[in-house]
This record gives C-alpha cells, structure tokens and sequence, in this order.
C-alpha cells in the first residue's frame, strides 16, 4: 500500500497564518510594557572610540538608558562564551565589550526609550568621537598575503591526487581562468529582531529571529553567565534567513543586556543598513587550470580559491570540493586560502561555498567543452563521476544523467547551434547555456516527541526552524503519514527551546534529520497502537504480526484483508485515558558511512541579450532536480523556484560594493542592493527526476533548500557567452560588462 | 526636569478608519503609518522589510489604493479608509486572493506577503494590467526574497480574471 501523505502536493499547513497576518514574527511580540532599543553603528571601519557622549540623548523625556562600552556591566568576556554553534574557528565579536571598532557599522551603542520613536532619534543624538586607524578592505590589494588557516570551518582540501602539474602540462588542451564573485548579502524580508521579556522572577523568555533557538539559548546563557533554563527562546515564524539567522546575531546580545540591566523588556530589530554590518556571502576569486585531451576528457584539474574572512575569524566554506563531487579525474589538486580584511566574518548563505565555487567551475567546464568542441551536455556526460573522488566513497545514488536528459527535452536543447551570436530576435542576441551542480544531504542527529491524545490527535515537536522552506508541512505530513492519520489531526510544533533538541536549520538537512525523528517518534507511537489494537476485545488483529498491518484513515488494518481493522480511537481506548507520549533522539545509520550522499541538478538557461544596451533578461530556465523522496512537491517546487530566483540575483544583480575609501559596504540598502523583482523573473520550469535512495536517511528525501541555487548562476553566465561571445568572468554580470 | 534636548512637538490625537473600525491614538506626530498599526495597535500583519519605501513588504491599501505605510505619517491618513491584510478575511473566510496565495503557493517564509496580498488587490483596482509583463512590472514594488514570483504571478492572473467575469 502507498503511504498517503508523502509525496502529496498539499498546500502549506502553516497558509493561513501567513496570509491573514497571524503569523507572528519575532519583532511583532508586543508585550505590555515594552521598551525599544535603537542601535548605534561606528562610522568608521577600524580604530577606537575616543569619546562616546550620550548625553543629548539621555536628557530625552523617554529615552531610558544608552549603553555603550563604557557603562555596560561586566561579563565574563572569553572568547569561548561567544561561541555558537555555527562560529568559525577565532575570536568572535562581542557587543559593547571594548572601544577598539573592528569594522564598519559595528554597533557602539543602544539608546532604549519607550517607543520606536524616540530610541531612533536618541540615537541620532548620541556624539562620537574616533581615532581612526588605518584599514584594509581591499579584497584585490591583500589577495597574494592569502593564508592557509590554522583550522577550516569547512572540510579541509583533500590531499592532491595523482600528478596534476605534470597531467596540465602533458594535457593536449589547456585552460587557465580566474573567475570572481563578490560579496553579497542575505536580506531576508525581516530584518533581524529580538524581543527580550523580562519574566517577574528574572527570568527571560526571548523572541528572535535565529535558524535554531538551542543556539540563541546557548549563546545567551554563556555570554550572561545564566542556566539554561532561565532563557526560553521562542521562535515560531521566521521572515526568510538564507543563512543569515544561523548566528545570533548582535541585537540579540544587546536586547538581553538591556533587559536584564532595566529590569524591563526591550525589542531591537536592525535597520534595513544595519543588515549589511554582519555575515555575508564572501567575496571569492578563483583560479582554476584545467587540462584535457582533444575529445574533452579531463586530465588535470587545479582548483584555488582565495576567499574574504575577517581579522578575527577563520570562516571558511566548500568552495573548492565540487570538482572532486562533479568531475572524473584522476589529477586533482584543491586549495582554499583566506583573505582577512576588516571586515565582518563572512556567514553561510544559501549553498555556501557550492554558489561561489559550482559557478566557477563550471563556466570553466563550459570554456573548455567549447575548446574541445564538445556539446556541454555530452562533455559532462564524457566526464561523469560515478564517485566523491574527494572522499573515495560511492554516491549513495545519482541520477544526474536523468537531469541532462529530461531538462534538455523539456528545453529543446537538441536544436541549439554551438556557434556564439548564431541566434538573434530583433536587437537581441538570443543564448542556450547549461551547468550541473551537487549539494550535500546530510543527516544530523535530532530528537522529536510525538503525543496521541485519547481523542486521536497526534501533536509532534522539534526545536527546528521553519524559515519558509516547508517545515511546518512536511512534519506534518511525515507524522500524519506514518500513523495514517488526517493531515488535519497533526499538528507539528517547532521553534521553542521547550522542545526536543534539534540542529541548526540549514544545510538542507531538516528534512533528512528532524523528518527522521518524526518518523522514528510516530513509529515508536505505531508499535503501541498495535499492541493497544490487539487488546481490544475480539480484536481481529489478534493474531496479527506488526509486519503484517497497516496504518491508514485512521485505521490500523490487515494489509491482506482491509476490513480486518480496529479504528486508532478504539485503541487509544485501550490506554486507560492516558495519552501515548513517545521522544526519541535519532542518527545517521552506520551505513552511511561508506556512501557519499548528494543531490544533484542540472540546469539549462535561456537569456536575451539587447546589443545596444547590454541588458540581459533570463526568459526560460528549466531546472532537473535528482534530490530522492520528494516529499511535498508543491513546496519543493517553491523551494527550487526560490533557488532559481537566487541564481538570477547571484548571476545579475547582486554585488555589496566595498568602498576602499570608508571600508564599508557602500550600497546598503535595498535600492542601490538589487535583489531580484517580479519584473526580473520569466518561464521557469522545474522538473523532479525519480530517485530511490535507501541509505541517505529512513525517509529516502535528500533536502532542496541549497541544490535549486548552485547550477544557475553559471548556466546564465554560459548562456551569455553564448549569446555574445563574451565570456565574463566576474560576477554580477551587469551591463557595464557586456558593452 | 532640565532638559537641553530640542523640544519634541506633544503627541495628538489621531483618530484612524482601519478595516471598518474606528480607532483613536495619542501619537507623537512623526510616528509612521506602518509602526501606528504595528506598535500602537498591534495589526503586526504588515510588515516592516525596510522602512524606506524600497521593498513593499508595508502595502496598505487607502482607499483602496495600494501605499507604502512607512512613507507616511499616520497623522496624514486621517478620515481614509485603510485596509491591512486583518481585514481582508470576512467572517473567517479568506478574500479570494488570500486563498490563491495559498493555493499557488505564493509564499513561503510568509514576510512579504501581506504586502504582495494588499498590492494585488490595488493592482487589480488600478485596472492598468493588461498583459504578463505589466503585470511583472507592476508587482515590482514587493520583493520577494524566496523568491515566489512565478507563483504569485498566477494568483493576480486569477485575480484579474476574477474582477473581469465580476
């Protein structure tokens, strides 16, 4: 019997809260008697504050409290107490903690009064007088002192195999590029917010936007010196993250202190500027050497990336690991080194590294299939991996030649001419490019509890996030489906440190790891119901084994015979009133071990070129997707549109432009950041081919949330190529670039 | 008490129509149309994405006309009728726009759409949507950073449809 709830495209469970306005974000937590904290950010990028006067702002009838670095109490100030769960191996930036201005924009004060109002205009009150040091913030200028870290947040470059020099110098065709991305921001709608609520007895209960509320509890029980039980964070809608929310960030730290000193509680949410003065994606330049012979099969290939970071910590990501994932070859030699500048530390943001470096590499691949005279398409065909080369282990499964086939059908690639500039509509060059791209699906360890009430609903809860990749939904229907329960029986809880643990919401792992717990949790649930089903009198599945029933409309019944059954009410009956309650902590199986687990894409892009103005409209992508179980393709489609909507932004539009000058990001706002707008987006068509992977996790889902992004951005910047001739090499590709 | 700030003009009273309802605020005069509704009277379904009238995530409708609540003052909306995405559900059932948000799925962390909602509904009394790139261009004004543009361009298809049949 198929289950019933997987695989169902059902509407978001979570839709009506969203659209009627009842969905509740973390600034929109209006307790009685709240205070609103402002934040003031440094002028400068790097030297000291001599002088910090606050008190225009203080004399202000309402302005509460300014802190600042002078007054603000004294903590327990180690590095270790900074750490969170996502922290980069160094020294991480504590609020108010010295006068020293590590960056542009960091926060040097919090001006708290009693309405929104008036904190913004003490803190335009507040006088600040700096010593300005020299800075560096020139990513080009630093970027030969690159340094190979200590420690890498990221898997370390594997060792070099084969003899890759002397393959690239023995190659018959020879290919060297360097390739840029530069800096970029998250924005996610919501800026980032926290709502501290001083409890009566001491206690907080804080409201924050984070990808995971174990992390926001941690980080402030260590850096106030409190037990964990007295800080319950809650977190049940989060307005977009893409990573940004996987730190806490700092008007989290300066929310809680605010409250803690008042006695009262505090909302702090960032301006739409101030969501330029902490993670980004890093500013990344790449050179890559690859050598073949003369039918395009890969001989050699060199991967360096030298990446931003900032002065006080080491973050690093997966940039350089792909041709290893992506490619069949025997010669391979990585590298990743750090470029500190004074900067903010970089942030994972949405497929972090595989973005930066599956762009690179693959306008590489497409620069040398034209070289050879290879369709790109039959050139990664010639080149395919049939394992992780990095990690020397098999693909737990990879139906990536599928991708090719049924994108390029769906795309009608077959009838495109190779030859650059060969199709023309009017003004507009017209270009076909195509990329592939991986992405891992890794499974984390997680704990969720299930509870079947005596009158048949089933209540499921997880500390996770749902940060609009579908959560809510897919629990839902991962419980519903595995007791055979109405969806409208379920309800799924997350985002409350009252929950059983569970990982940071990221990496496209939730599914894989909370989706897990859920199952394992409704199967301890199932194996009760059954035993309760047995005792109910002249039980017809008496002498039935577990094996042999099935759960389904709220029956368990013989899979031989449906109308032997006893109804989960009749069962529960059997339970004395008392609920089941079931809480499990759920791992990877063992035998994942041996298996390299991956989702894959490939991606074909069709692009208009005007040739007067340079301008570039992306009219047609079709995305294959190999990503396992789909579990909800209504929102797996969202979230791979999303990805696409992302690679347009990536390939296009953004860039967070470094003024040398100031050392700050000079377009720090979304008028002068350009995300993509309805206008940008045309066709876009998203295809899920069939996967059966019986080792990725129990569910046999890999997780979508990263593998829609990675293979976009390079196949618009190959359909340009294709389009013009031009092959640029540094991203966003705006129209300066195609003049 | 001493005090050598500027003098803050003294709060008003502001009296504001919104979804039907008649409300009476003590404002300080420089106090936002979007942080009325959001601080002062907790109608947190609009939303603040920039506060400087570049993301759309703010959309009221005034009148039926679709405006940015952070670029103007509360004080400026007095004897108007504004609607937020709290009164568009009537007697529990969801406007129809709301629903096909939820059928296209036209969402998904959920932030920018009360704004998307109320910005569609305006579109389609502006009536100057004729084809799917005006309707594009005008949708424009609402970002969305999941990226749920593909589908939200069917729900004001559905939506123009809708108000063509009426």
């Amino acid at each position: 019997m198929k289950n019933e709830q997987i695989g169902k495209a059902t509407s978001r469970v979570d839709g009506r809260a969203k659209v009627t306005g009842e969905a509740k974000y973390a600034a929109e937590f209006n307790v009685p008697d709240l205070t609103y904290g402002f934040v003031v950010s440094s002028a400068i990028a790097r030297g000291k504050i001599k002088s910090i006067d606050t008190s225009k702002a203080l004399a202000v009838n309402g302005v509460l409290q300014v802190f600042t670095h002078e007054n603000r109490p004294g903590y327990v100030w180690g590095d270790e107490k900074y750490q969170d769960k996502d922290s980069p191996p160094g020294s991480p930036f504590r609020p108010l903690y010295q006068s020293e201005i590590q960056f542009s924009m960091q926060p040097i004060a919090l001006v708290v009064a009693e309405t929104f109002e008036l904190a913004r205009y003490g803190a335009s009150l507040v006088e600040v007088a700096y010593k300005q040091d020299a800075f560096d913030t020139n990513f080009e200028a630093n970027i030969e002192k690159a340094y190979v870290p200590e420690k890498y947040k990221s898997t370390p470059p594997p060792d070099p195999r084969g003899k890759p020099e002397k393959a690239f110098a023995d190659a018959a065709l020879q290919i060297e590029t360097e390739y840029t991305h530069p800096s970029e921001h998250h924005n996610p709608m919501e800026m980032h917010a926290s709502v501290a609520v001083w409890e009566k007895d001491g206690k907080l209960t804080v409201y924050d936007k984070i990808q995971g509320v174990d992390n926001s509890q941690q980080y402030i029980a260590n850096a106030f010196g409190m037990d964990k039980e007295e800080v319950r964070v809650i977190s049940p809608f989060v307005g977009g993250a893409f990573g940004s929310g996987l730190r806490p960030q700092y008007q989290l730290f300066l929310a809680v202190l605010a409250a803690r000193e008042l006695k009262r509680s505090v909302k702090v949410m960032l301006t739409r500027q101030q969501m330029f003065s902490f993670g980004h994606r890093p500013k990344t330049t790449q050179r890559l050497a690859v050598g073949a012979a003369e039918d395009g099969k890969l001989e050699a290939i060199q991967h360096d990336a030298f990446a931003e970071t900032s002065k006080f910590e080491d973050y690093s990501e997966n940039v350089i690991t792909w041709p290893g994932v992506l490619y069949k070859c025997d010669n391979m030699k990585l590298s990743h080194k750090l470029v500190g500048l004074d900067v903010y530390t970089p942030l994972d943001m949405r497929a972090p590294g595989g973005t930066t470096g599956i762009f690179a590499l693959e306008c590489t691949m497409d620069e040398l299939a034209y070289k050879a005279g290879v369709d790109p398409v039959e050139f990664r065909l010639k080149n395919y991996s049939e394992k992780d080369q990095n990690q020397d282990k098999p693909f737990s499964s990879k139906e990536l030649k599928e991708c090719y086939r049924q994108g390029a059908e769906k795309f009608g690639w077959s009838k495109r001419n190779p030859e650059p500039r060969s199709m023309k509509e009017g003004h507009n060059l017209i270009g076909w490019g195509m990329a592939h791209g991986a992405w891992e699906a890794t499974q984390k360890e997680a704990s969720a509890k299930a509870v079947l009430s005596p009158d048949g609903k089933l209540t499921v809860s997880s500390a996770t996030a749902d940060i609009g990749t579908g959560t809510y939904t897919v629990m839902t229907q991962i419980a519903a489906d595995t007791l055979g329960l109405p969806l409208q029986d379920v309800t799924f809880l997350l985002g409350d440190t009252s929950l059983p643990k569970s990982p940071l919401e990221g990496g496209s792992w939730t599914v894989s790891s909370v989706g897990s717990a859920v199952k394992a949790a409704c199967d301890k649930v199932r194996e009760k119901l059954f035993k309760l089903a047995q005792q109910v009198e002249n039980s017809p599945l008496k002498d039935a084994k577990f094996e042999e029933v099935r759960f389904t409309d709220g029956k368990i019944s013989l899979q031989q015979d449906a109308s032997k059954a006893v109804t989960i009410t009749a069962a529960l009956k059997q339970n004395g009133g008392e609920s089941i309650e079931e809480q499990v902590d759920s791992k990877p199986a063992d035998k994942q071990d041996n298996y390299a687990p991956y989702t894959h894409a490939a991606t074909f892009v069709e692009v208009k070129v005007d040739e007067d103005l340079g301008t570039v409209k992306v009219t047609r992508i079709v995305s294959a997707i190999a990503g396992g179980r789909v579990i909800n393709p209504k929102t797996a489609r969202s979230q791979i549109l999303g990805g696409m909507v992302w690679g347009i932004g990536v390939a296009l539009e953004e860039e967070a432009v470094m003024d040398n000058n100031l050392g700050r990001f000079m377009n720090h706002d979304l008028d002068k950041y350009h995300v993509p707008v309805n206008a940008d987006v045309h066709d876009m068509e998203v295809i899920f081919v069939e996967e059966k992977d019986d080792i990725v996790n129990p569910l046999g889902a890999k997780g979508l949330g990263e593998i829609g992004i990675v293979s976009v951005a390079p196949a618009i910047v190959n359909a340009i190529f294709h389009a013009t001739g031009k092959r640029v090499r540094e991203l966003p590709v705006t129209l300066d670039k195609l003049l | 008490m001493e005090n050598n700030s500027p003098a803050l003009p003294p709060k008003q009273t502001v009296k504001l129509r919104i979804n039907g309802a008649e409300k009476q605020l003590e404002l300080a005069p420089w106090t936002s149309l979007l942080d009325a509704l959001r601080e002062h009277l907790n109608l947190t379904g609009t939303k603040k994405g920039c506060d400087h009238g570049q993301c759309g995530a703010c959309t009221v409708l005034v009148d039926g006309r679709r405006i940015n609540s952070c670029l103007t003052l509360a004080m400026m909306q007095e004897d108007k009728e504004i609607t937020t995405v709290e009164g568009l559900a009537k007697d529990g059932e969801l406007h129809p726009v709301q629903q096909a948000f939820i059928n296209h799925d036209a969402f998904q962390c959920g932030y920018c759409t009360p704004g998307q909602i109320c910005s569609v509904i305006g579109l389609v009394n502006e009536g100057k949507a004729k084809t799917l790139d005006d309707i594009r261009d005008l949708m424009s004004g609402n970002i969305c950073r999941c990226g749920a543009y593909v589908n939200i361009v069917k729900v004001v298809q559905e939506a123009l449809e809708r108000s063509e049949t009426r």
